[in-house]
């Protein structure tokens, strides 16, 4: 039984299937039906078995790195290419196989939108090693 | 109980009632036949809890009004029945595989869960829903054996984590199998899971860091589970009725026969794996680890040229798989291309699913790559 994790991101990933807004600028029903969707999800999930894990990140973020014998964490918050990745959340699924791991996540995908319209959002799928 | 159409939730209540009525009564009063008696309080325990739901009263007392099926005695044909419930072909395997562990191994859902890192929630559910699935199933026919020695091998195969060794609980059950069935192969998997598991102390290194076969110090392994191995082995092949398991116990015999990797008997593992591949009409296809495993036989007797050209057979079909790059760095390395070798190896740590496989073929790769820096 493999796991995956399905990364969900704020940007970063190819070209978007159907460009949107950001969620902030949805009209408030259709941001309800969206969490719906995906509280749904992990319901799912929970119920067929197959939930291991899921959690959403906030967007801030920090880079860190060692400073050096006896000096302090460095840390910046950029400047950054505007593409890069921003991972927003992810499920962990414990599933019988990739195949069935990619059917989650293009599920998650057609998550409402706009006007209740699917978000056709590229979702990135990683095998987790096992130990 | 489910032998007698009982579904498995209410059986299991009914049993651990029954459990906890002889903690109560066994150390003043203790039975003749703790089995019977056990039999006996659960089957009663079911029967009221049955009385007690007004609503289906009609239809049970209907029901019990029937003359009961004789039930079988024997110890042996409960286990082998309750495996073939455990093993139905409409479970998915992984439902199998947790149903098999919770009802004939007697593992908690907790330990079940520990030992393939969910939640204890989700394999709750997983279990839960294969007892669901098994509901009004027709319980009576024979199962199918080759599925039951499938999910006992995928139990085997997923190993040692959690607090309990997954390994030695599929031994455990294969030796409970062997017990109750004369079929060749149910031996033939218990012998292989012996003579592999036989040589796991010496698998890993003190560091974590995995052995390799040819580099594993083999006064480690485990004599006594070699030994038992082999006769199993033998009065499954005495039955010469040969099978996939059988004949990997044999190789894997063969393995642990020699006292140092050089003097592995590579022809007659080739042999065995030559059977092997005669198995299936199209090897290539529909057993590519044999045809794998036999390459690398190939290479130690025919040369390691030869043996890689039985891999390239098995591109289109292996090539994405770590195994197929780490057994051409090992046929490489085997014939001093060091450049190569480095190569695959480093293309199997790319590929690899399992953090002390992709560590292992990452030191492989560095030690290749080292050797061929060395001046000839």
């Amino acid at each position: 039984m493999p796991k995956y994790l399905i990364l969900k991101h704020y940007r970063g990933g190819p070209e978007p299937h159907r460009s949107f807004q950001p969620m902030d600028q949805w009209a408030a029903e259709d941001v309800e039906a969206h969490m719906a969707f995906l509280r749904h999800v992990g319901e799912v999930l929970r119920e067929s078995g197959e939930y291991v894990d899921a959690q959403a990140l906030t967007p801030t973020r920090t880079w860190v790195r060692y400073g050096g014998p006896d000096a302090a964490p460095v840390t910046t918050d950029g400047p950054l290419p505007e593409t890069s990745d921003l991972v927003a959340g992810w499920y962990m699924v414990d599933v019988e196989s990739y195949e069935r791991a990619l059917e989650i996540a293009a599920w998650v995908s057609s998550e409402p939108g706009p006007g209740g319209e699917p978000l056709y959002e590229w979702l990135d799928v990683r095998e987790i090693m096992t130990h | 109980m489910v032998r007698r159409g009982e579904d498995f939730d209410a059986a299991e209540d009914a049993l651990q009632e029954a459990l906890l009525e002889a903690l109560r009564v066994w150390p003043e009063h203790p039975p003749r036949d703790p089995r019977a008696w056990l039999s006996a309080v659960a089957t009663r325990r079911l029967v009221d809890a049955r009385r007690a739901d007004s609503a289906r009263l009609r239809r049970e007392e209907h029901t019990s009004a029937e003359p009961p099926r004789p039930a079988s005695t024997e110890v042996g044909d409960d286990t082998l029945f309750l495996l073939f419930c455990c093993c139905h072909p409409d479970l998915a395997p992984a439902s199998q595989v947790a149903l098999t562990l919770r009802a004939v191994g007697g593992l908690t859902t907790r330990e079940i869960a520990d030992a393939f890192y969910v939640p204890e929630a989700t394999m709750a559910q997983r279990i839960s829903r294969a007892k669901h699935t098994l509901h009004g199933r027709r319980l009576d026919q024979p199962g199918d054996l080759a599925v039951v020695l499938r999910v006992l091998y995928l139990i085997y195969n997923a190993g040692h984590g959690g607090r309990v060794d997954l390994a030695e609980e599929a031994i455990r059950l294969a030796r409970q199998l062997t017990l109750v069935t004369d079929e060749p192969e149910a031996r033939g998997l218990l012998a292989l899971m012996l003579l592999n598991h036989a040589r796991s102390p010496a698998r890993v290194d003190a560091d974590g860091r995995l052995v390799p076969l040819d580099r594993q110090d083999r006064s480690l392994w485990n004599t006594r589970e070699i030994t038992e191995g082999v006769r199993v082995l033998q009065s499954a092949l005495a039955a010469k009725r040969p099978g996939r398991y059988q004949i990997e116990a044999a190789i894997a015999a063969l393995h642990d026969d020699a006292p140092r990797a050089e003097e592995t008997d590579w022809p007659q593992i080739l042999a065995w794996y030559d059977d092997l591949v005669a198995l299936t009409p199209d090897p290539v296809h529909q057993d590519p680890a044999a045809v794998l495993g036999r390459a690398v036989a190939v290479g130690h007797v025919l040369g390691p040229a030869a043996g890689l050209r039985e891999t390239d057979r098995l591109r289109g079909v292996l090539d994405e798989r770590y195994r197929w790059h780490a057994a051409r760095g090992y046929l490489h390395e085997l014939g001093g291309d060091f450049p190569a070798a480095a190569e695959a190896y480093a293309e199997a740590a790319h590929l690899a699913t399992a953090v002390p496989e992709r560590d292992h073929l990452v030191r492989q790769a560095a030690r290749v790559r080292a050797r061929s820096a060395m001046p000839q």
